[in-house]
């Protein structure tokens, strides 16, 4: 009979230890505060506008409005560079690829309606170039617009809808949580079942009433503690540091239930059936570390290759990761329900191997 | 401790044609015995010898092959949940979780026998007192040692097994965990102790089996397996090799001792007359002559032909 004192016990000799060995606790709570500090800095704040070199050959109020309507979009900031400079070569000194070259005779050309050419530099290989190159063309588009409807200058105008509103530190909240879930438990778990098997602990252990059911239990209650404290920390650091818009709704609460539990089970499975400390830790690394970065933790799966994308739908993650981000970012619970089912039926069926395979005592 | 009176008429341990193999290895080849209540028991026999398979199966750790084992009355294998609550176990190599001390370990065990323990008071009983507030990791093999004899007592056990309880700990640790089997025989507990030092099984035990290859190939008390194996008494001369060659070639059975003495078979009274008249003739210089009885040490590597690793744990 399953006893709630021997399973509390048992929680508490797992918590101290966890807690007193510091390694755990950095990587389960401390780990991920960083991963989202980080990435949250370096993808979510505002970039400003690119930097860019004009050359005003023409000098005129037209080439004058032309420059202001480009600065006025923020996408570029163009520095003005003296007519009688070696345009290119002005350039290479100042270390940059992109300029433009407005020529002389813009504005009489462009008010008798005779075609002229501006001169854009850049570096194809360069999304900055790609920037300037594409908000020059609007503006020129804007002014050819201007001349045949005889208004004056026009601003460049964006459209969005609603996911581009969305921002990085959205996608990475549910990816870093997915992390956490994946990360803790998993390693956790491979580490000590191959160190207990190697020590006979669990030998030592099933001499006393504590049931391997009950010391299964205990430890995925733990995790179930560490995934949740992990959660609450990375959701407060998302939206009070990033200003980060996600849904804190109640269908989160299954993920993170039964996400524990798959990687619990799928750690002590790995730690179960091999032979060392070792070669477990090596078997747990090649699982982890794909599962890691294929996933959608860091980067949204559908901006990488389609063959890795073919590759993160075997991944168990992918779908803990994926579920997340349909709750807490799209909403779309329809999505989430499928994606729970799929990490449910692969949590029910490694559960079951881990028990099946895991042996407190031997034939 | 006050034993139970109908336990008194028993066996505690009953093993009868006991077998275990590990493919074509006989790790256990069909051995009898058994453990009378308040009894210390002593399993000896080198590394190999099945001491260790024997204790696993009489826990209830491992299944066995063939014959019968009761151990309080019950088939260890088949009712280990039952009996693990009656014993009191500290496995070969015993370890334990880095990070928890001896007292939060005995309160551990504590909640999972659902006991309720002087923690303190256990830990005094082991000498461990000194240091219930350090983690395992830090303690030393002796201090280890005596946790999980503590540990073994915390379900106040009928039956306690030590499996090579002092291997590998200095002469003042070891005679400290002597003091605590003292005592579990004076409570009444039985005990099965397996060990490769025959000191150690003379001190404590009141009957020993000798085990090799899988077999028990002597047992009773230690004066019994003494009267039994021994083949007479030794005639001990302190000599170099030169005169040990010599006594060989003469005709007579001789053991070399490391400590520059020689040992000469004594198995009837003529032989000493043989003896002393040869190391006579030799002209090679002796002295400290002394006639010696056979300790079950001697018997033991006779017995179990003299493993070179053996021989270096019986002499130190």
């Amino acid at each position: 009979m399953v006893s709630a004192s021997r399973i509390w016990a048992d929680l508490k000799v797992t918590a101290r230890g966890f807690i007193r060995s510091r390694v755990g606790l950095f990587f389960a709570l401390i780990f991920p505060m960083i991963l989202i500090l980080l990435f949250g800095a370096i993808f979510s704040g505002s970039s400003g506008p690119t930097n860019a070199y004009v050359q005003d050959l023409d000098s005129t109020p037209l080439s004058g409005q032309f420059i202001t309507a480009l600065n006025s979009t923020n996408i570029v900031t163009l520095t003005p560079v003296p007519a009688a400079d070696n345009f290119s070569q002005y350039l290479l000194a100042h270390s940059s690829s992109d300029g433009i070259i407005i020529p002389q005779g813009f504005q009489t050309r462009y008010l008798i309606g005779n075609p002229v050419n501006l001169t854009i530099y850049g570096n194809p290989a360069s999304s900055s170039s790609a920037m300037v190159s594409g908000v020059t063309q609007s503006v020129v588009n804007a002014f050819n617009l201007g001349r045949a409807n005889t208004t004056t200058v026009i601003g460049v105008q964006s459209l969005t809808i609603k996911s581009q509103n969305l921002k990085y530190i959205d996608f990475l909240i549910p990816g870093l949580i997915g992390f956490s879930i994946l990360t803790s438990p998993m390693f956790a778990m491979v580490n000590i079942t191959s160190q207990y098997k190697r020590d006979k602990l669990f030998k030592q252990l099933s001499l006393t009433p504590l049931t391997k059911g009950e010391w299964l239990f205990s430890k995925v209650l733990w995790y179930w503690f560490i995934t949740i404290v992990s959660f609450l920390i990375m959701c407060v650091v998302g939206i009070y540091a990033f200003g980060a818009h996600i849904a804190l709704t109640a269908a989160i609460i299954p993920f993170l239930l039964v996400g524990p539990l798959l990687f619990v089970s799928l750690g002590m499975l790995v730690g179960t059936i091999s032979n060392s400390v070792e070669s477990a830790a090596v078997v747990g690394n090649l699982i982890t570390f794909p599962m890691m970065f294929l996933s959608g933790t860091f980067f949204p799966v559908n901006s990488m290759p389609q063959y890795l994308q073919t590759i993160a739908h075997f991944l168990p993650l992918y779908y803990v990761i994926e579920g997340l981000n349909n709750v807490m970012t799209y909403n779309n619970l329809g999505s989430a329900f499928v994606d729970f089912g799929v990490i449910f039926v692969i949590a029910a069926i490694t559960f079951t191997l881990a028990v099946v395979f895991f042996r407190w005592r031997e034939d | 401790m006050k034993r139970r009176e109908s336990d008194l008429n028993d066996n505690v341990i009953e093993v009868s044609s006991l077998e275990k193999n590990y493919g074509s290895l006989k790790a256990v080849a069909g051995i009898s015995f058994d453990v009378k209540p308040g009894e210390v028991f002593s399993l000896l026999g080198p590394n190999g010898a099945g001491k260790t398979t024997t204790i696993e199966i009489l826990e209830g750790l491992r299944a066995r092959d063939g014959g019968d084992v009761k151990v309080l009355g019950l088939d260890p294998w088949k009712h280990g949940y039952e009996l693990h609550k009656k014993l009191g176990v500290i496995a070969q190599g015993f370890r334990f979780f880095d990070y928890t001390t001896p007292k939060e370990a005995v309160q551990y065990y504590a909640s999972l026998f659902g006991v309720k323990v002087d923690a303190d008071a256990i830990l005094k009983r082991v000498l461990l007192d000194d240091v219930s507030g350090k983690w395992y990791r830090n303690l030393s093999g002796g201090q280890r040692q005596k946790y999980g004899l503590a540990l073994s007592l915390v379900n106040d056990p009928e039956l306690v097994f030590l499996d090579e309880p002092t291997t590998g700990l200095d002469p003042q640790a070891r005679r400290a965990v002597w003091e605590v089997i003292r005592q579990l025989k004076k409570e009444g507990r039985a005990v099965l102790l397996t060990t490769h030092y025959l000191q150690e099984a003379e001190e404590l035990a009141d009957r020993v089996a000798i085990m090799n290859l899988g077999k028990i190939i002597a047992s009773g008390t230690p004066e019994e397996i003494i009267v039994k194996y021994s083949i007479g008494e030794r005639l001990v001369i302190k000599a170099g090799r030169d005169l040990a060659t010599y006594l060989v070639q003469a005709g007579l059975k001789v053991d070399i001792s490391g400590k520059d003495e020689i040992a000469i078979r004594i198995e009837q009274k003529d032989d000493i007359v043989e003896a002393m008249a040869a190391i006579g003739r030799s002209k090679f210089d002796w002295s400290d002559l002394r006639i010696q009885r056979e300790t079950l040490e001697d018997i033991f590597v006779r017995l179990v032909g003299k493993t070179e690793e053996t021989s270096v744990r019986l002499m130190s």
